[in-house]
Order: C-alpha cells, then sequence, then structure tokens
C-alpha cells in the first residue's frame, strides 16, 4: 500500500486561512464558556478567603453559616486530607500536593491576601455571600514580606518552617524563603570577559504581571450518590484538572469526567486548580450539583499571576562585536508556594545567541503574594528583556546597528545552547533579516519618538497527545481532540485531516472531547497542542487509509501492496486499474458495515521533536515628555512559525503576544500596600492594553521547517511575548535617550524619570 | 560511547561529576547506569528530566535510542504556559 498527503485533487488546506469551526458560534452568543454551563438543582458556591498576608488559623467555626437556612455545604481544610511534601506523578506531570492541597485551601497559614479559608454552597448567590460573614475565623497575624529581595534577606519573615534552600552547598540547617537556588554554565566566564573589550552590567525589576484571560475561573460540578463525578470547566488541560481533582479528593481518576468548556483565555494560568476541587467538595457534601465563577478581584488575588524578579546581567563583547561572555542572576517571585519560573528564564536568558562563556544563576523566592502560575514562555520574558535591553547598549557602545549585532551572534543550527545541546535548524536570522527589510524599519522618526528591536527565544514541547478521526455513514469525518482549543486548534487540525484524507475541509467537524473519550492529553501549554494534536492526526488518518487499502484490496481481490490511497481515494494499481473504480472515503462510509465495521483511527502519541520557536520584534512608539505617556505607533512582529497551519491563527498568536508585552512592559502591575494588600485587583486599576492602545500589529511569518515534524510545524504561542519587553525598553531609550531598567515604563515612573534629566518639557 | 552531560543542579547529587563517558542504548538504559552509578540521582531522575540527544529535546521518552556515538545532556523538564 502506498499513500500521499494531497488533500482533495492536489489541493492543500495546511498553510490557508480556513474558516474557523468556533467562529459562528463565538460571534453570535451560541458558544458556552465556563460560566455558561447550568444544572438542574444546582447550588451557588463561594469562597471566604483571608484579609490577612500571612496569618496563623487559630481556628474556623462554621456553625453559624451551616445553620442559614439555604445553605446545603460548608468546608475548610478539614475536609481535604493533608499530602506529604513529596513530589508526585499527576496526569504525567509531578507535583507537591502538600502545596497544591494548601493553595486550594488553606491549611495552618493563610499565607497571602485572598487566600482560600472556607467555602460555601448554597441555594443562591446572596445567600452564600451572607454565609461567608457567618464564619468565623480566628487568625494570628504574622509579619509579611512581599518584595523579593526583602523576602531573601536573613530575618525577613518565614512563611514555611520546613522549606530549606535546595542547590547550594553545605545544605542550610535554618529554613530560608529561597526554595531553590539554580544554574547554567559552560565555558569559563571569568576568562570570557577578559577577552572582552566592551562590558556592560545592569540591573532590572520587572513587576509581577497577571495573565489576564477576559474570562475568570468558572466550575460546574456534581458528584453523584455512586461517588461519580462530571465537571464543566474554563480550563487548558482538563484531564490535568481531573488529576489534581482525584488526587485532592481521593477518587479514582476514571470516576471523574472533565469537559472543557470554551475558553476566554488561559495564557498558562488556566493549568492549574483553584475552585474545581471546593466545588467537587461542595457537591460532595451537599449531594448537589454546585457552581462557582470568581470575581475578578478574586482572580487578581487568588490566581495567576506571573513572576516579578530582580535581574542582574553583565555582558561582554569584544570590539568588532563578538559576544564573549554573558553572566546572570536571576531572582524570581513564586508566591506563597515555590515553584516561579525561574528555571526556564535561567535557560532562555542567552538562548537566542552564540556565546562561549555564560553563567546563569537563578533564585526561586517566596512570599506572600498569591502562587505564581505559568505565563506564556513561562520565565523567559523577564530574563530576555534585561539580556536584550543590555544586547542594544553594546551596539550603541560598538557602533553597530542592533540588528547586525544580533545577526552577527544569533544562534544559528549548530549552535551550542547556553543550557548546553546543539541546535537543530533555527529561524532566528530569517526573522532578524524579515524584520531589517520592512519598510517599517528604514521610515524616519520624530523627536520624542522611538525605536526599539529584540528576539526572543522559547523551547516549545510536545507531549503526550490523543486525536480520533471517525469516518460517519455519509463519508464526512468528525474529529476529537483532547486539548481545550485556545489558539486555532481545531481549524489547524481540520486542515491536516483534510488534506490527510483528501476530503473537503467543511466535511470535517472537530470537536474537543472530555476525558471520558480519549486517553490522557497533556494541557494546552507550551505551544505544544497544534504541534502535538497535528502528528496525532497524522497518524489516525494513516491507520484509516491502511484500514481502506486493505478493505478496498479484499473488495477487488488484489494484494495489500497492489493498491494505494491518493488524492482521497483508494486505487488499484497497475492493469487492475481499469477495472476498479477508484473509492472514496464515502464510497467506503456506504458500504463499512459491509466490509468490517466503522471506520477511524485514533492517534496515541508522546509526541517529541518539538523544535523552537525564535522571533524579533520591531516597536515605534513616542513618549508625552509633559504626562509621561508611552504610545506605541507602530509595531512588526517576525517569528519562526516551522509551517503556519493556519496562518491567520499563527498571526493572532504573534499579535496576541505583543499587545500582553506590551502591557507587561508599560502599565501592568501589583501594587501593593504596606499592610500586604493588593490594591489594584480590578482592571480600572491594573492597566491591561485594550484595542485603542495598540496600533495594527504587522506580522511576518517566518517559515524554517521543524525536520521532526511531519508539515514542519513549530509551536508558535509563547515566543511572541518575549521580545516586547525588551524591545520597547529600547525604544524608549532611543526616545528619551535613559535606560529603563524597571517595569512597567508606566507615565509616573517615565515623567519622574524626564525630570530628573529636565527633559519633562516639549520643545 | 555517548557522551552525557549534567545540566544545571543535578552535579550536585554526583558529587560534583558533570560529564561521563556511558555505553548505553537507550535513555532507560542511561537512567539505570547513572543512578547504579550514583544512586542520589535516581530520585531526580524519577522525578523528570529532559534529555537531550544530538540536539533533540525528548521529555519522557523511556526507549529514545541513544547512538554510540551520542552527546546527551540531561537538563531540567521544560513545560509552558
Amino acid at each position: 500500500m502506498a499513500e500521499t498527503t494531497n488533500g482533495t485533487n492536489g489541493h492543500s488546506y495546511v498553510g490557508t486561512r480556513t474558516i474557523r469551526p468556533d467562529g459562528v458560534d463565538k460571534v453570535t452568543g451560541r458558544a458556552r464558556f465556563g460560566a455558561d454551563y447550568n444544572l438542574a438543582g444546582q447550588l451557588i458556591g463561594r469562597v471566604l478567603r483571608s484579609p490577612h498576608p500571612h496569618a496563623k488559623i487559630v481556628s474556623i467555626d462554621t456553625s453559624k453559616a451551616e445553620a442559614l437556612p439555604g445553605v446545603k455545604a460548608v468546608i475548610t481544610r478539614d475536609d481535604f486530607a493533608d499530602m506529604p511534601s513529596e513530589f508526585i506523578p499527576a496526569g504525567e506531570m509531578m507535583m507537591n500536593y502538600k502545596d497544591v492541597t494548601r493553595n486550594v485551601m488553606a491549611r495552618e497559614k493563610a499565607l497571602y491576601e485572598g487566600h482560600a479559608v472556607a467555602a460555601v454552597a448554597a441555594t443562591s448567590a446572596v445567600i452564600a455571600k451572607k454565609a461567608l460573614k457567618l464564619i468565623d475565623v480566628k487568625y494570628e497575624v504574622l509579619p509579611h514580606v512581599i518584595d523579593v529581595v526583602e523576602a531573601m534577606q536573613p530575618g525577613a519573615p518565614i512563611l514555611h518552617d520546613d522549606l530549606f534552600t535546595v542547590g547550594v552547598e553545605p545544605k542550610p540547617d535554618k529554613p530560608s524563603n529561597v526554595a531553590k537556588r539554580v544554574e547554567i554554565a559552560q565555558g569559563d566566564i571569568e576568562a570570557g570577559f577578559k577577552q572582552a573589550d566592551v562590558i556592560v552590567e545592569r540591573e532590572f525589576k520587572t513587576a509581577p504581571v497577571h495573565q489576564g484571560y477576559i474570562e475568570p475561573h468558572a466550575v460546574l460540578a456534581t458528584i453523584s450518590e455512586d461517588g461519580s463525578a462530571e465537571v464543566w470547566v474554563s480550563t487548558q488541560g482538563h484531564y490535568i484538572v481531573r488529576a489534581h481533582c482525584a488526587r485532592l479528593l481521593g477518587l479514582d481518576i476514571g470516576r471523574i469526567r472533565v469537559n472543557a468548556a470554551e475558553i476566554g483565555g488561559g495564557f498558562g494560568g488556566k493549568t492549574v486548580v483553584y475552585l474545581e476541587p471546593l466545588a467537587l467538595a461542595l457537591s460532595r457534601k451537599a449531594k448537589r450539583p454546585v457552581k462557582m465563577v470568581m470575581s475578578r478581584e478574586e482572580v487578581f488575588k487568588a490566581s495567576g499571576p506571573t513572576s516579578g524578579a530582580v535581574i542582574k546581567v553583565k555582558m561582554g563583547a569584544t570590539k568588532d562585536g563578538k559576544f564573549v561572555a554573558g553572566w546572570a542572576e536571576l531572582k524570581y517571585q513564586a508566591g506563597a508556594f515555590q515553584g516561579s519560573p525561574v528555571q526556564p528564564g535561567v535557560m532562555c536568558a542567552y538562548a537566542p545567541y552564540e556565546i562561549e562563556h555564560v553563567k546563569v544563576v537563578g533564585y526561586d523566592v517566596v512570599s506572600n503574594r498569591p502562587k505564581v502560575a505559568a505565563y506564556r514562555a513561562p520565565g523567559a520574558p523577564i530574563s530576555e528583556y534585561a539580556v536584550e535591553s543590555v544586547v542594544d547598549e553594546i551596539a550603541k557602545k560598538l557602533g553597530i546597528d542592533p540588528i547586525q549585532l544580533r545577526m552577527m551572534n544569533a544562534a544559528h543550527e549548530g549552535t551550542k545552547a547556553a543550557y548546553g545541546p546543539k541546535f537543530g535548524p533555527l529561524g532566528l536570522e530569517e526573522t532578524l533579516n524579515s524584520i531589517k527589510k520592512t519598510e517599517h524599519w528604514n521610515t524616519p522618526l520624530r523627536k520624542w519618538q522611538g525605536r526599539g528591536v529584540a528576539s526572543g527565544f522559547w523551547f516549545n514541547i510536545g507531549g503526550e497527545t490523543c486525536a480520533s478521526l471517525t469516518v460517519n455513514e455519509d463519508g464526512t469525518v468528525s474529529l476529537m481532540a483532547g486539548t481545550p482549543d485556545i489558539g486555532g486548534l481545531r481549524a489547524s487540525l481540520a486542515a491536516v485531516a483534510a488534506d490527510e484524507l483528501g476530503v473537503p475541509y467543511d466535511k470535517v467537524r472537530p470537536i474537543i472531547g472530555d476525558t471520558g473519550s480519549l486517553g490522557f492529553n497533556f494541557l494546552t501549554g507550551g505551544s505544544r497542542s497544534a504541534f502535538s494534536g497535528s502528528m496525532a492526526i497524522v497518524e489516525a488518518a494513516k491507520q484509516i487509509k491502511t484500514e481502506l487499502c486493505n478493505r478496498a484490496a479484499k473488495l477487488w481481490d488484489l494484494r495489500a501492496d497492489q493498491v494505494e490511497f491518493s488524492g482521497g481515494h483508494v486505487r488499484a494499481l497497475g492493469a487492475a486499474a481499469e477495472k476498479c473504480a477508484p473509492m472514496s472515503l464515502a464510497d467506503f462510509a456506504k458500504v463499512a458495515g459491509k466490509t468490517g465495521g466503522p471506520i477511524g483511527g485514533v492517534g496515541r502519541i508522546n509526541a517529541q521533536g518539538a523544535g523552537p520557536s525564535l522571533g524579533t520584534h520591531l516597536v515605534d512608539l513616542e513618549v508625552d515628555p509633559e504626562t509621561g505617556r508611552v504610545t506605541i505607533l507602530r509595531y512588526t512582529v517576525a517569528q519562526d512559525a516551522g509551517k503556519a497551519l493556519h496562518p491567520a491563527y499563527v498571526e493572532g498568536q504573534f499579535q496576541g503576544g505583543a499587545v500582553q508585552g506590551i502591557g507587561w512592559a508599560l502599565n501592568e502591575e501589583y501594587i501593593y500596600g504596606a499592610d500586604g494588600k493588593l490594591q489594584n485587583a480590578g482592571f480600572l486599576d491594573y492597566r491591561m492594553p485594550v484595542a485603542s492602545d495598540v496600533p495594527k500589529i504587522d506580522a511576518i511569518v517566518v517559515e524554517v521547517a521543524n525536520p521532526k515534524h511531519p508539515y514542519g510545524v513549530r509551536g508558535v504561542g509563547e515566543t511572541p511575548i518575549v521580545p516586547p519587553l525588551g524591545a520597547i525598553a529600547n525604544a524608549m531609550e532611543n526616545a528619551t535617550g535613559i535606560r529603563f531598567t524597571e517595569l512597567p515604563m508606566s507615565p509616573p515612573r517615565v515623567l519622574k524619570a524626564l525630570k530628573e534629566k529636565g527633559l519633562n518639557k516639549k520643545d | 560511547m555517548a557522551r552525557v552531560v549534567l545540566v544545571g543542579n543535578l552535579a550536585q547529587v554526583t558529587g560534583g561529576v558533570a560529564e561521563f563517558t556511558l555505553s548505553v542504548t537507550s535513555v532507560r538504559h542511561l537512567f539505570r547506569q547513572l543512578s547504579d552509578l550514583h544512586p542520589e540521582i535516581a530520585p531526580h531522575l524519577e522525578e523528570g528530566v529532559a534529555v537531550a540527544i544530538d540536539g533533540q529535546i525528548y521529555q519522557d521518552a523511556m526507549f529514545q535510542e541513544i547512538g554510540p556515538n551520542s552527546e546527551v545532556f540531561l537538563l531540567p523538564q521544560i513545560a509552558g504556559g
């Protein structure tokens, strides 16, 4: 049997801007997001949260709340089993459930303002809210620490008595807020700096920022009397939700069925559980379905964000522009529990460049803030912002064009990455070339305007993935994927399936299956779902084509090697071709029952071979010297997609990452008072970019094929948020002559810097 | 013989030894040999590491082949957002 993958009559849907399968439902309001699900008899769940950033929980008395008419269940720490401090598998992830169980419901201590302390399920939201006020929690308030550097100091309030710094010798005998020290090194960093003609050393600071998904966390959960549970949830990984809930509630994984709702953004922040185990625990107690939806204030205070950080960078280059040494020290906030993204921050810091001598040290530091969650390319935007700022300064010192300097040092195929292995094919040089050729790069600017460029790297991953294809009775195809569709998965996979099976794109209907429909799927994250999902679809289609060829051979009394699948048909080869009319998928569907039963295939893979994606961003901005306000005038993204399965969605990923990066660079920050309480837990005070804040963002899709993927695909979702911070900081320096080393570059901070230089007047 | 390099903190559990020359044919085989040489590394390998073989990163791929002259790096596992 032979097969080709040309699609119908040689037409390929891959690489075209096919209609989005979920588009109509989304623009007409039919699409059901997490909070759109309801069940008869459902209760409304609400969470009581700690008003203190750090306090011992002396006692919790729920008796008055339980006595309130309409209250059907109240849960506290006593409703969750304690877990040992050890990393154990859950849905193919290693998690320390001692921390997970304490984050979803505080036990000995409340560790941040907003930490869940109790939850109520009642017949109405009003009653639930009243019940929360009747829960009597006695706290012993403890000193708190918010700032990452202060948290590292001797004498800082200690969050966890059993947290001893890992990665240092000798092993400490006292607990600390520094959970871990990590390091990568290659070459001889001191020798590297000795070769340098120019050295730039700077300290940077970034603020924690929230993923800012429009849709708050939402869940509907029910457990029946026989212990079977069903959950509808806004998540990036419903199999992960299932695994966490099973562990936290002591249920068998197979007893829980989780449905992924349409999702109004995740960006990494919906890869963990908050409300889900609470809703299930309440439902188990009340014996009724329980619906829980976070308010925006709760989203800010109790979910996400990503780390704020303090970063020191020192880079050395020769006078002809060769980078010879790169050193950095990263201190990342983890929030109340260990697990900041400092490790990937360390590994990514110098990844875009070929440098012989590198040393990067990182610290994972707990403080009285909400536990950080992943946010696009976790850890990388922070460290690469600092490095890209210094790269620009080196370019200025050497009088070399910043794109040229990056080009001279760009990582390429065969470059030994700063974190060890050699790279395969990479597209950084192509993105730099693409940017340099743009009309944007060559357009003059006026006074108070600045242009900046920066590059960025992210690894990308594969992982466990299942997807199925079923041929229906009329020859149409049902496609089921097991990872939530956040950025165009259904359209991308449908195009691959249509090409593989040679059927029209609109004859493939893609859906996201629940956890009972397919084998385990890792979550949508790490830029993996289209990469891995398309590999699983290719495998599923291969099974179908093999089956069709076998059946055709029997129908035509031929051997299997005398038939082939091509152009959407099974065809007889050689002399038999004249006697045997080619059979399409629809032809086989008509005789499926008579020839062996329903036709379908399931790809079950652990996808390997993810190729890194690199990008370069170019931004023009204008600074108002009288107010410090920064306006983004123009923005261009060039990024390597390997192969864009659906270019419009790929461009959307580029544009979305750029916009989030603009917010991170210019306005977004968590503001805490001296009392350790968050002061801007809402979109009015936490300033994210809106449509009127950003220009149209031009997207250049570079395609340097990933040789490990059947279509050459690289993940694209993470990388676009990496370069904006550095690009904007570099543009600010070009606009004002001031190197801003602290994010966000918000109007007050910019104005203060301009005033210090006497530049705060238009002329 | 494959050249095996431990990246990051892993070398702390091997007494500072970060580089090995080993005759191994698969990731599973590699993990066994490393665990035999340095039992303290076993739980770390169990918790999950990424393995770069000749430049290609693999995660949770016990049966992935390692060539006789392969260059292998053991890295922290990579996830994403």
